[in-house]
């Protein structure tokens, strides 16, 4: 126990690790909250459509020789947000095998680029950490730290001002639309909001495991709990939890950041399924 | 003046008008039913009016002081609220939202107009309760209390009895009818059930291949095929 702790304390004096613990938490905040709205919305996949975009759009700025990706990738992901977002609610069907086109589509033309123009020697272990997201969030610099807290904060910020519209057009778009409430301008934002937490999430976990930051939290606060605002806190809660229990398990144990994160979320949803189920027969 | 005037409406969905030549009138205080068969344009025709969709041709106008966000509207339920995590509360507050315009949080005054409208439609004992655990009826009437809190002047209802049990449909229509009488509350309802329709309308409006618009004694001489399957319990419109 003791060597454990001495262990997180030698790592917590190097400054990348604290960026890493402090990022990786705003990210999981922001990724928890918009992942009330995606499960509710029945927009579970459209997190992974996106990342997988957003790994095409990496690649791209990485063949082309971009020294910062974030602006291509941020561009093009926003861009395909808005697309499948508009293209959604109208028409389920086509909705759904858009989202599924774009994704393979993406990853495929990604994985290509990579292949074809990387002047990389370990074109694998690249692919792989895009994927994974391996050891990309202790390489941060100073500069992405700020931009990553930055956007946080407007995410979250964004959150809490139009929390009651949100509530009000999650729940019931049509209705939310008689109220006055500009339904489009709000799926446009949300849209954008969904791009820049995927490619902030990237960073994180990769982009294969993104989704779990983004569903897990939400999915187990709803076992849960009944109401849309104890969801929305606890999911919060649970994702934050969870992503800085999993950075320092991650440490101690040397297994890979975003994963550990996913299994420490997955571990947290059986649990409150667990709860469900005993109370559900607790009821009856 | 009326609070409703639809002039030579066109309507339709994906470029198929189901709907044409629409003429008629609402007035404070008239409780319309709006009948017809399966397809024949009702939800179509409600969702023109609330301005989710845009007519073909012609043109919905509101009078009466009446604002095109003062309209209470009883959607019929999506399978995407089944399972929504929601207190009641929650529910009808979001009724409010017009009111707010941009302002992120809720007054007083509009917590206090929630709790008038639970009260009542007799939810107020619900307030915390989960919306996805309450019975038909009692969803139906979460739904009502926030259509209140948006309008005090026209309520539409889209085939606010579907799924219910007699019973429960009963106390929904007595509920329904104690807003129209009471608090002088427009109302506007799409329905199959003819018993009802004519028990409680002033008006009614007929959609199909033929149309009628006009008050209910009326109708009831220029339509009596409508009411022979209206002996048993929902015969519709043959």
């Amino acid at each position: 126990m003791r060597a454990m702790a001495e262990q997180l304390v030698f790592y917590g004096s190097y400054p990348f690790v604290r960026h890493a613990l402090v990022v990786g938490v705003l990210i999981a905040l922001c990724s928890s909250l918009l992942g009330v709205i995606l499960v509710l919305k029945r927009f579970s996949f459209l997190g992974d459509g996106l990342s997988h975009v957003a790994f095409g759009a990496m690649s791209l700025a990485a063949v082309l020789g971009l020294t910062d990706d974030m602006p291509l990738t941020l561009g093009i992901t926003i861009l395909c947000a808005v697309f499948l977002l508009r293209s959604g609610p109208n028409a389920k069907i086509k909705g759904d095998a858009a989202i599924a086109m774009l994704s393979v589509g993406a990853l495929a033309i990604g994985y290509l680029l990579m292949n074809l123009f990387s002047a990389s020697v370990n074109l694998s272990g690249d692919v792989c950490s895009t994927l994974f997201g391996s050891t990309s969030i202790l390489t941060l610099s100073q500069r992405e730290v700020w931009m990553c807290a930055g956007l946080s904060l407007v995410v979250v910020l964004f959150y809490l001002l139009f929390y009651h519209k949100i509530f009000a057009l999650t729940f019931d778009e049509d209705f939310a639309k008689t109220t006055g409430i500009y339904v489009e301008a709000y799926h446009l934002l949300i849209a954008v909001i969904i791009a820049v937490v995927i490619v902030l999430a990237m960073q994180l976990v990769g982009s294969l495991l993104i989704s779990a930051l983004i569903l897990f939290p939400a999915i187990s606060a709803m076992r849960v709990f009944r109401n849309f605002r104890a969801v929305t806190i606890c999911a919060a809660v649970l994702s934050v939890i969870c992503a800085l229990g999993g950075m320092l398990l991650s440490i101690l144990i040397g297994t890979p950041v975003g994963s550990t994160i996913v299994m420490v979320d997955l571990l947290v949803f059986l649990a409150f399924s667990a709860i469900e189920y005993v109370r559900g027969g607790a009821l009856r | 003046m009326a609070q409703l005037i639809c002039q030579n409406l066109a309507i339709g969905y994906e470029g198929r008008p189901v709907l044409q030549e629409l003429n008629f009138e609402v007035c404070a205080g008239d409780y319309l039913c709006i009948v017809g068969e399966n397809g024949s344009g009702k939800s179509t025709l409600m969702k023109t009016i609330l301005g989710l969709q845009h007519p073909f041709s012609g043109s919905v106008q509101m009078g009466d002081g009446l604002k095109k966000n003062e309209i209470g509207y009883l959607p019929q339920q999506t399978s995407l609220q089944k399972d929504f995590p929601a207190s009641v509360q929650e529910i009808v507050l979001s009724g409010c939202q017009g009111r707010c315009g941009l302002r992120p949080f809720y007054h007083k005054a509009e917590k206090q107009r929630a709790a008038d409208a639970m009260e009542k439609l007799q939810i107020s004992h619900l307030a915390k309760r989960c919306y996805r655990m309450l019975s038909g009826g009692q969803q139906q009437r979460v739904l009502l209390a926030r259509a209140l809190c948006a309008t005090k002047k026209m309520l539409l209802l889209d085939e606010p009895v579907s799924g219910l049990d007699p019973n429960v449909s009963m106390q929904l229509y007595e509920l329904i009818q104690k807003l129209h009488k009471e608090d002088g509350v427009t109302i506007l309802m799409i329905s199959h059930d003819m018993e009802a329709a004519m028990t409680y309308a002033t008006h009614i409006l007929h959609l199909g291949r033929q149309q009628f618009f006009g008050p209910k004694t009326v109708y009831q001489q220029e339509f009596p095929q409508a009411f022979l399957g209206a002996g048993s319990k929902g015969g519709g419109v043959r």
